[in-house]
This record gives structure tokens, C-alpha cells and sequence, in this order.
């Protein structure tokens, strides 16, 4: 027999609804699943058993009275340790903020408890989202459930990996430069970084705010569809949410995709990736031609400038944004004698390797004599890798890339270059700096079974278009179905 | 292609930047610190390869990701909630060490 935490959200939510399983005995399933892998992955930061188990008995309480519900009423979802969440730790992996309990929800978490998700635990990730491996946690490394001496990508790699290991049905992480769908490619799930504007941030630690977005995690296309509509939509605490209308995006996965035009850009095909990688990616392109779609070349010719102009704008952001953790109000506090000086230890002490390295970069393209030549620099070029992208769009529906110039590399093979680690974000970036959705999909393995993603791009707000044309592929492959032993 | 560098990060520089950003670095993340921006820096003025004298900045780029609500008077936290997050108070106040330091 299939264990119930097996099955996709979807699939689930079905059963649900049908009155075949209960929402406790799903829940029951899933930590029973995280209490057998959690130590091997290192993947849960905070477990929620006792008030996952109190909503999951309500909601079926609900269910039985006849009451209208979401289809994600009772699912076991996570979070990674970002989302401000009531009364639940909230760390963002940093020593920080290890003790930070907050006082109020994320618009993000409001809307799953109004759709009655069930929370089962918050999720690890690299301090503050930033990192590209899951290693600077101050938890430690999450492991790749497909390889446990791998990383899961970052800085979503505790939701990408749950997901996988199915301890839970769905997760949400957050995107700055390829933190969803690089980690979703390194473990074979599905991940969607939406538009920018498209999903509220009010709750979320903030990173770099003109690129921060959420998203979710999924097993299945569908489940993914299914957990972006609960949680998109203007929100008047984020002034940078849009008033869009959210479609209903289950409406919009048809297997049909003839006609649709593919954009294919050369310039995301590069010396230094892998060949399996390569390979694969062009065999999923051939692929999708062969089920009707158009296949066009187009052009992103500032695509090699994006790692730099990304690092110079997400580093300033985020001197910026990090400049709240001082000690005074909440968080981790040094012991010194006078104010400066516990600012300043309180910082020394409290932030990671990789998150000060970002903060003094940052502090130095926004300090005074070379704003100009940095900051500003970076925020031209950024409009020329946005015009690409307007131009490419004029062209095709849609522009399909690899993901990740590599499958999961081994844990510590990076953490001594920086320059090295920025660059594994080559593919994702630009869709931050443009502001486009983006969203993930396996596509298939290289030859040691590690998992590779396609990435699809798309125009701002339509992400249905995406969703169709994932939905197409998925359903006509079978690479979904497999799964890591762990 | 060869990149002109035009930058040195030096370790002047970086204790000057540490200052800034209010953060106390030893000796050994110093040195780091030199180093690493140093390499990224030189990487990063790659950009100087581009021509962008008559280019606009991009600081936002979504246009519909800009809406203003109306300045109305909302219902806000409550005070005894938030100080239960503060490291230190007294009497309802955040308490911090001594603000004036003389030198």
C-alpha cells in the first residue's frame, strides 16, 4: 500500500473531499514521514506537531458538518523559516534572530489559515536567503535527499528538500535570484517564482526588495498551481502588490500546447556547463516541439552581465535592509557598555560568514565615490537586460532554459569561492532582475541519478501560460514519478 | 577579453566600510573580507564593458507593482505585544547601554 504521504497535494485534496481519508490521518502520515528522515536531511528548523494536529481535527470537524472548503483545507504544508508566523519561531537561519518569536502572521501565512492549510513545521535555509547551497544555515546543511553528501541548492533548499522526501505536500520559499527554482532543480520537484508584485511580502524578512517574491513547492504542476492561487493577490499592507486579478491557474493545464511559440536563447546555453545538463534540456525542447510547439530563436544578449549586475544591486538592498538588526528592539542583543559598541558587536556576533560578506559589498557600492560606478552601473544595465526580455517576448508566449549550469554539487565544494557560488545562479537571475515569473520542472537525470530541472519564463503576470505549458510536459513524461530513497 | 580593473580593495577600505556598516570584524575576517571583495569587485566591473551614458536606471520593473492605499488611521500592534520581543525594558521602556560615549 501507497503511505498516504506519497501522493500528490492534488491527489490528496481529492481523497479529502471524497471523505476517504481524514485530515488527521494525513497529518499523522506526514510527521510520522519527517520524524523517520528529518536527522538525515536536516530539513525542519521548527516541528508544529501539536497545532497541526488541532487544525487538521477541525477541519475535518468542518468537512463532516458540510462545510464549503479549499481544496487545500487539511493539507500538510511547510514553510521555509522566513515567513513571519504568530507565535512560531521565526530565525531565518541566522543567530540573529534565533530567538525571534513573532507577533503577527505574514499575509502569506493569513491566507494559507483562511484556506485551512495545515503547518507542519518551518524550514531551513541559507541565512537570510542568502546563498545558493543551504550551508550558510546556522542550523547547518540541508542535504539533497537524492545524494545525502549533496546540497539541496539555496536558499529554499529546506523547502525544495522536504518536498521531495514528501514531508510535506507543498512548501513555500522565497526568489531572489533563483531561490526557488534553483533548488527545486537540484531536487526534482516544481517550483514557480511568480512576478513580481504578484504575491504579498508584508512578513517576510526582507533580503532585497526589488527582487524578493514567494512561491511554492510542489510534487506535481497542478499542486503548485493550486498553492499560488490560495496566496496571490493585492494585499494593502505591500505597496509593491499589484491590484492584478488572480486567475484560477488549474483552469489553464490542458495537454494541448500546439501553436504555442517557444523562445530558445542561445546565450543560456554557455562553455562550463555540464553536458548531461545540456544535453537534457535540449532533448526536453525537442520534446515539447514534438507536442506541437513552436520552437523560435530569440536573443538575450546581456545575459553574461546579469551575476554582476544582480550582486551590486541585491548586496546594496540588503545593507540596507539588514541595517534593522542593532540590537535594540528585537532579536539577538551582545552585552557591551555603550550603545555603539553593541551595535556593532551585536552585528560582529550575530550575522554569518556569507551575510556580512554581502553587507560590506553592499555598504561599499552605496557608500560615497562609487555609487556611481557601481550602484548606478548596475541599475542601467539592469534596464538593458529588462529590454532583452521585452524584445524576446515580442517574438514567442514563452522563453525555455536550462536551470542550473549543474546538477547538485557536493556540500563544501564551493564555500571557499564566493565568485564561484554566485555564478551557479547564472540562469535564474535575470528573471528577478526583470521581474518575470519563472517556474521549474524536472526534465530530467544526468548519469548519477541527480535531478535536473527545465526552467520556463514568461511575460509579467502570466504565469497561466506557464503553468499550461509545464502541465503539457509534465503529463507526457514520466519524470515526476520518480522519487529519492531516503 | 582582458578587464581593465580599476578598483583595489584594500584593508583600509574594508575596516572604513566595517565602520559604516557597524560591524565588528576581527583581524582574520578583515584579511578576509580584503581579499574576497577584492576578487568580486574585479569581477564585477565587467559591467564597464557596456556603454550606458544615455541609459535610464531601473530601480523598479514592474509598474503595476505600485499601488498607494488610502492614509487612513488603522488599529496597530499593542504595546505589551512587541516588548515581549525586546532583549531588554524597564517600565514599558526598550532599555539600551549608555548612549553618550565620551572619545
Amino acid at each position: 500500500m501507497i503511505p498516504l504521504y506519497d501522493y500528490s497535494l492534488d491527489e490528496l485534496s481529492q481523497k479529502l473531499q471524497k471523505k476517504e481519508v481524514s485530515s488527521v490521518e494525513l497529518t499523522q502520515s506526514v510527521l510520522k514521514r519527517i520524524e523517520e528522515t528529518k536527522a538525515k536531511l536536516n530539513t525542519f528548523i521548527t516541528l508544529t506537531k501539536e497545532s497541526a494536529l488541532q487544525t487538521a481535527k477541525t477541519v475535518d470537524q468542518k468537512r463532516i458538518k458540510g462545510e464549503v472548503l479549499s481544496p487545500l483545507a487539511g493539507i500538510p504544508i511547510a514553510l521555509k523559516d522566513i515567513f513571519l508566523t504568530q507565535g512560531i519561531k521565526t530565525t531565518c537561519c541566522s543567530k540573529i534572530l534565533s530567538q525571534f518569536i513573532p507577533p503577527y502572521d505574514s499575509t502569506v501565512v493569513k491566507r494559507l489559515k483562511q484556506n485551512d492549510v495545515v503547518l507542519v513545521g518551518k524550514l531551513n535555509m541559507d541565512e537570510f536567503a542568502m546563498g545558493s547551497s543551504n550551508e550558510n544555515s546556522c542550523f547547518g546543511p540541508v542535504k539533497n535527499p537524492w545524494d545525502l553528501e549533496r546540497t539541496p541548492g539555496g536558499s529554499s533548499g529546506g523547502s525544495a528538500a522536504a518536498v521531495a522526501a514528501s514531508q510535506c505536500l507543498g512548501a513555500f520559499g522565497t526568489d531572489t535570484g533563483g531561490s526557488i527554482r534553483q533548488p527545486a532543480s537540484l531536487c526534482g520537484v516544481v517550483g514557480i517564482k511568480p512576478t513580481y508584485g504578484r504575491v504579498s511580502r508584508y512578513g517576510i524578512i526582507a533580503f532585497a526588495s526589488s527582487l524578493d517574491q514567494v512561491g511554492p513547492f510542489g510534487k506535481r504542476v497542478k499542486d503548485v498551481a493550486h498553492l499560488l492561487k490560495a496566496v496571490a493577490g493585492r494585499d494593502s499592507m505591500d505597496s509593491t502588490s499589484a491590484d492584478m486579478k488572480v486567475p484560477d491557474y488549474t483552469q489553464f493545464l490542458t495537454k494541448d500546447i500546439k501553436g504555442l511559440k517557444i523562445g530558445i536563447a542561445k546565450e543560456y546555453f554557455i562553455k562550463g556547463m555540464e553536458a548531461s545538463t545540456e544535453k537534457v534540456v535540449h532533448k526536453a525542447i525537442d520534446h515539447l516541439k514534438k507536442l506541437g510547439a513552436k520552437i523560435i530563436d530569440v536573443s538575450l544578449p546581456h545575459t553574461s552581465y546579469a551575476v554582476p549586475t544582480y550582486y551590486l544591486i541585491a548586496t546594496a538592498e540588503a545593507s540596507s535592509n539588514l541595517a534593522r538588526y542593532d540590537g535594540v528592539k528585537y532579536g539577538y542583543r551582545a552585552k557591551a557598555s555603550t550603545l555603539q559598541e553593541m551595535y556593532r558587536k551585536t552585528r560582529g556576533e550575530g550575522f554569518g560568514r556569507e551575510v556580512k560578506r554581502r553587507i560590506m559589498l553592499g555598504t561599499f557600492v552605496l557608500s560615497s565615490g562609487y555609487y556611481d560606478a557601481y550602484y548606478k552601473k548596475a541599475s542601467q544595465v539592469r534596464t538593458l537586460i529588462k529590454r532583452d526580455f521585452d524584445e524576446a517576448f515580442k517574438h514567442c508566449d514563452l522563453i525555455v532554459t536550462p536551470t542550473s549550469p549543474t546538477t547538485a554539487f557536493k556540500l563544501g565544494e564551493k564555500m571557499e569561492d564566493p565568485l564561484q557560488m554566485y555564478l551557479s545562479d547564472i540562469f535564474t537571475i535575470s528573471a528577478n532582475l526583470a521581474g518575470l515569473p519563472g517556474l521549474v520542472l524536472p526534465c530530467g537525470f544526468d548519469e548519477k541519478n541527480l535531478p535536473i530541472g527545465l526552467q520556463i519564463l514568461g511575460p509579467h503576470f502570466k504565469e497561466e501560460k506557464i503553468f499550461h505549458l509545464a502541465y503539457a510536459y509534465e503529463q507526457s513524461t514520466e519524470w515526476h514519478q520518480r522519487k529519492p530513497t531516503v | 577579453m582582458v578587464i581593465k580593473k580599476f578598483m583595489h580593495i584594500t584593508k583600509e577600505l574594508v575596516e572604513h566600510l566595517a565602520k559604516l556598516a557597524l560591524l565588528e570584524l576581527t583581524e582574520e575576517e578583515v584579511t578576509r573580507y580584503t581579499r574576497e571583495l577584492d576578487s568580486l569587485i574585479g569581477y564585477f566591473e565587467k559591467l564597464n564593458e557596456l556603454n550606458t551614458t544615455h541609459i535610464e536606471p531601473t530601480y523598479q520593473v514592474v509598474p503595476e507593482a505600485i499601488v498607494f492605499r488610502e492614509d487612513s488611521v488603522q488599529e496597530s500592534f499593542k504595546r505589551e505585544e512587541w516588548l515581549k520581543v525586546v532583549p531588554q525594558q524597564e517600565e514599558g521602556a526598550i532599555k539600551v547601554p549608555k548612549i553618550i560615549d565620551v572619545g
